[in-house]
């Protein structure tokens, strides 16, 4: 399926973290942890879905890969190679060649002064090479076609008002595959669109990853992710908890918060009340204040699972197989644990860091 | 057709506006203009009417068929003076407010998108800039140079003086649209910071610039006439400004001499009427969702509706 070489991964982040600085009165040296050291990797022709919910730091990691942002602490990637916050118009242009975002709201990623001709024209003049004006009129033309905006030429003169929320999501897209991009961070892409639309949107992103391209799909709709996305990473309060491939993840989903949002997701095959692990009603509370955020796992506060440790440590990977890992003291063999001495044992190594046995127990060994 | 029509527009085809209130200011305004460029030939070439001659035996004059807007204390025609005076308060009024319009873009937009080192020190600038108060500079600096240099120093005063509070506005706008994603989104396409300022953020600001352009205009027209009022102006150009000085000094305003001040005076509010209309228009520019339907297809969509309702009844 994926034409290139898809063993490397274009674009990666290593141990990035983000903190941003509050400011005004009583706030003074006060800071967000949005983001705790995160390691991920975008491979050519596959789709990597973040999930978190609102305020999990998934569009915080988008936009340090789209160096929107510079991180606090660690790097980025483009093949291998580190990229310096790229300062320079020069840079830049050299690295948005590679790397394009899709935004959430295309009401308001789209200019409202240009038209439709000057928005996807533009990146093909900066990045496709082309340079006169009948070859950028072709290739705009393509790129609406590609995107299903056909008839292309009734669309061309259009401004972004006059197209639909659908249609404009669409011309964003083209906007981002115009300068002919390997990564594709879509940061919610599909999420104010209508439900109807939604599907061929992401059927759209579908055949982009056919072609080879990286994506990574950010969303907060753990079962839309399942539909298409090849490996599933669930991020909460600004940690990873949980990573595999999307279909394995969501029907066996091994960390409680995974488990929460799998439960929470609308699922019309599902007759009966989701299955509780208490008994009672889903795990109490809501995300935790950011600025102030709880030691250890961020879950613990929510988590039926919580033991004593779990305020103390952020708990080491657990590798469930080649694919799936999660972090969760649960799946640790031998729960209560002396703290390791380093808490955020956040490692690139490919094999499980434990020689323990890999934990193959049921759901039901948590207290 | 609608796509003609616009793909016209697009390349830069001109097209009268729709509005019909954007249509009165740019008439009002290009008679102003007219006015100001052609009036001082006709008047005085063409009629052999004189501004500035002398005729003590007409002074005071109602309005008559001999003088259409009366005569001053000293006999000179007023309609004269009306029409050679509108060059320079057309010309003070537009060169200040270039000035000091393009002074706030710049460093309002610049400021606001750039953040950081540049923004603190244009802040400053703007915020000393800010407190010295205007009106008394403007008379110190006018009554040092006292008219010399001509209508050109006067717009400078005005124009430098007064773009402080327009690039405040400015600022605090750009740095709302700063984080807009569309911003965001032309520094991924690679853009550069200057076509982000010039093609994004001021297109997308157009109607608070010309707005405030307009406004500009018509205060540095208040201000010229304010100082020329003052006798601080170089009292012996014409303008409308120093007609209104002339006629205060003979006491035109006691002695009933109405045709005197009152034309100078409508003259003045009549072009920031003009600038008012026009700035509907200049929404349009920026909210394109404001643009009413070519004319074109309203008369065609009426045409159907008209064969429709025949074919019915």
């Amino acid at each position: 399926m994926p034409p290139t070489d898809a063993s490397k991964p274009v674009l990666e982040a290593r141990k990035v973290s983000k903190r941003f600085t509050l400011h005004g009165p009583g706030q003074y040296g006060k800071e967000v942890h949005a983001l705790e050291p995160v390691t991920l990797a975008l491979h050519p022709g596959r789709i990597t879905a973040l999930v978190g919910e609102s305020g999990s730091g998934k569009s915080t990691l988008a936009r340090l890969l789209a160096l929107a942002h510079p991180p606090t602490s660690g790097e980025i990637r483009l093949d291998g190679e580190r990229i310096a916050a790229a300062r320079t118009a020069r840079g830049k242009r050299a690295y948005y060649r590679q790397v394009q975002m899709v935004f959430q709201d295309p009401f308001s990623s789209l200019s409202p002064v240009h038209r439709v001709r000057h928005i996807l024209g533009r990146p093909l003049q900066l990045h496709g090479g082309a340079q006169d004006k009948a070859a950028r009129e072709r290739q705009t033309v393509e790129l609406l076609e590609r995107v299903n905006l056909t008839p292309a030429d009734q669309f061309i003169d259009k401004f972004p008002h006059e197209l639909s929320g659908g249609q404009r999501q669409r011309v964003a897209i083209a906007r981002a595959l115009a300068a002919r991009p390997r990564v594709l961070l879509g940061d919610e892409p599909v999420s104010m669109l209508d439900v109807s639309i939604r599907l061929d949107i992401l059927n759209l992103l579908g055949s982009l990853r056919d072609d080879g391209l990286a994506i990574l799909y950010i969303t907060h709709d753990i079962a839309g992710a399942r539909y298409f996305a090849d490996e599933i990473k669930v991020l909460y309060a600004g940690q990873l908890v949980e990573s595999g491939p999307g279909e394995e993840l969501v029907r066996d989903p091994r960390h409680p918060y995974t488990r929460l949002l799998v439960e929470s997701a609308p699922d019309p095959d599902r007759i009966a009340p989701p299955p509780d692990p208490d008994g009672d009603d889903a795990p109490p509370g809501e995300p935790p204040s950011l600025v102030d955020p709880p030691g250890g796992c961020r879950f613990h506060p929510r988590c039926p699972l919580a033991v004593p440790q779990c305020a103390t440590t952020f708990p080491p990977r657990t590798h469930l197989s080649a694919k799936r890992w999660v972090h969760c003291w649960s799946h640790d063999a031998g729960v209560p644990q002396i703290p390791q001495a380093d808490p955020v044992p956040h490692t690139d190594c490919p094999v499980p860091h434990t020689d323990r046995p890999v934990p193959h127990k049921d759901k039901d060994n948590s207290p | 057709m609608s796509v003609d029509a616009a793909a016209v527009a697009a390349r830069g085809g001109f097209r009268l506006p729709e509005n019909r209130k954007v249509r009165a200011g740019l008439a009002l305004l290009s008679l102003f203009v007219l006015l100001a460029l052609l009036g001082p030939f006709v008047v005085e070439d063409v009629f052999g009417m004189s501004a500035t001659a002398i005729d003590t035996s007409a002074s005071m004059q109602p309005p008559s068929s001999a003088h259409l807007l009366g005569t001053t204390a000293t006999g000179e025609d007023v309609l004269a003076q009306l029409v050679v005076g509108s060059r320079i308060s057309l010309l003070v009024g537009l060169t200040a407010a270039v000035i000091s319009t393009t002074l706030s873009v710049l460093v309002g937009v610049a400021g606001g998108y750039l953040g950081g080192r540049p923004d603190a020190l244009l802040t400053v600038v703007t915020n000393v800039s800010l407190v010295i108060p205007s009106l008394p500079l403007l008379v110190i600096v006018a009554s040092y140079v006292k008219g010399r240099g001509g209508w050109l120093t006067v717009a400078l005063i005005i124009g430098l003086t007064s773009w402080p509070w327009g690039a405040r506005g400015k600022r605090a706008q750009t740095l709302s649209l700063r984080r807009r994603d569309f911003v965001l989104a032309a520094e991924m396409t690679g853009e550069s910071r200057w076509w982000i300022i010039t093609r994004e953020l001021i297109p997308t600001l157009a109607p608070l610039i010309s707005a405030s352009f307009l406004g500009a205009v018509v205060l540095s027209m208040f201000a010229d006439a304010g100082l020329a009022f003052m006798g601080l102006g170089n009292i012996n150009l014409t303008s409308w400004g120093s007609m209104l000085y002339w006629a205060q000094n003979a006491s035109a305003l006691p002695r009933g001499a109405w045709w005197w001040f009152v034309p100078p005076g409508a003259c003045i509010a009549l072009v920031g009427l003009a600038a008012g209309l026009v700035n509907f228009g200049i929404d349009e520019i920026a909210n394109p969702r404001l643009r009413r339907a070519n004319r074109d297809i309203r008369r065609a969509a009426k045409a159907a509706a008209k064969r429709a309702h025949r074919e019915n009844s």
